[in-house]
């Protein structure tokens, strides 16, 4: 029983990183690129890591795979918010179906990419 | 968080009565340990513990499901030909104050596939996203507001004085 969910677990795992891995190809532009392989790959080491703990059900192994977890969640998103940051503000094109812009012509002065967040005096913009 | 500390106390108390430290044996512990808890709080100092972990369960429980519907509807429009994608720009009043609030609100709207946090305005009240699918971006705003700000900001607020 343990081994028949783990098994699904695992091979549910390896399809969505396969996804995302073409997802990476397919996607038309830098925005929907990242959706597709951050998240999905996130999700796909999840699953993995569940059917991992399970098989073994062992307290060393199940600690390591939840922190390996930790890690993918806490790190992905950070990534993919700080890529996906950078390429729009530094004006890579978006797809041309997108509908609209709400962050065209919006004052960014005061954090650009290359800058901090904060001026360099310490007060909050 | 005096509660949660001796609900684990009591997983591992359980675990060693057992003599098992297997994740799933932790896990029946952790729920036991609860469940005693929750019979025995009238006894002990009032805390807002209960409810908080019920909201928790709630969030992660709303949260998963989230990610597996949006993984599902990216994994579609992978495989099929054509695009299906509604990509939009979209800004986001934000009621999340703190720097804690809009970061988790950012965090979680970037970890859901489908969503990708940009960028916050100067003045902090807009967060932009990026929204694959938003044939509607009042619709968009909406689940977002309500779905994801609602329920974490219920989570992270809360009493001051009661936190246990």
């Amino acid at each position: 029983m343990a081994e028949g969910i783990s098994l699904v677990l695992l091979f549910l795992g390896a399809v969505f990183m396969l996804l995302a891995s073409i997802g990476l190809a397919r996607m038309p532009d830098v925005l929907m690129r990242l959706h597709s392989t951050t998240k999905s790959t996130t999700l796909g080491v999840g699953l993995i890591m569940l059917g991992v703990a399970l098989t073994f059900d062992d307290f060393a192994i199940g600690v390591r795979a939840l922190a390996i977890v930790i890690f993918m969640f806490s790190t992905a998103p950070v990534a993919a918010h700080m890529i996906g940051r950078a390429a729009y503000l530094s004006g890579v094109p978006l797809w041309k179906g997108t509908l609209s812009d709400e962050m065209r012509g919006h004052d960014f002065e005061s954090h650009p990419v290359t800058e901090q967040t904060r001026e360099p005096d310490g007060r909050q913009p | 968080m005096t509660y949660f500390m001796l609900n684990i106390a009591l997983a591992l108390a359980w675990a060693a009565f057992t003599g098992n430290f297997n994740p799933s044996n932790l896990m029946i512990g952790f729920i036991l340990g609860y469940l005693t808890l929750l019979a025995t709080r009238r006894a002990l100092a009032p805390s807002d513990y209960f409810s908080k972990v019920r909201q928790a369960i709630g969030f992660a429980g709303f949260f998963l499901w989230e990610l597996v519907l949006a993984n599902l509807r990216v994994a579609y429009d992978v495989m099929t030909p054509q695009y299906h994608m509604k990509p939009r720009v979209i800004a986001i009043p934000l009621d999340a104050r703190t720097d804690a609030e809009i970061t988790a609100l950012a965090y979680f709207i970037s970890l859901t596939p489908g969503t990708l946090s940009l960028d916050v305005s100067t003045d902090r009240r807009t967060l932009f996203i990026h929204a694959m699918y938003a044939p509607d971006a009042d619709t968009v705003r909406r689940e977002i507001k309500q779905g994801f700000e609602r329920r974490l900001l219920e989570l992270m607020r809360g009493d001051p004085a009661k936190r246990g």
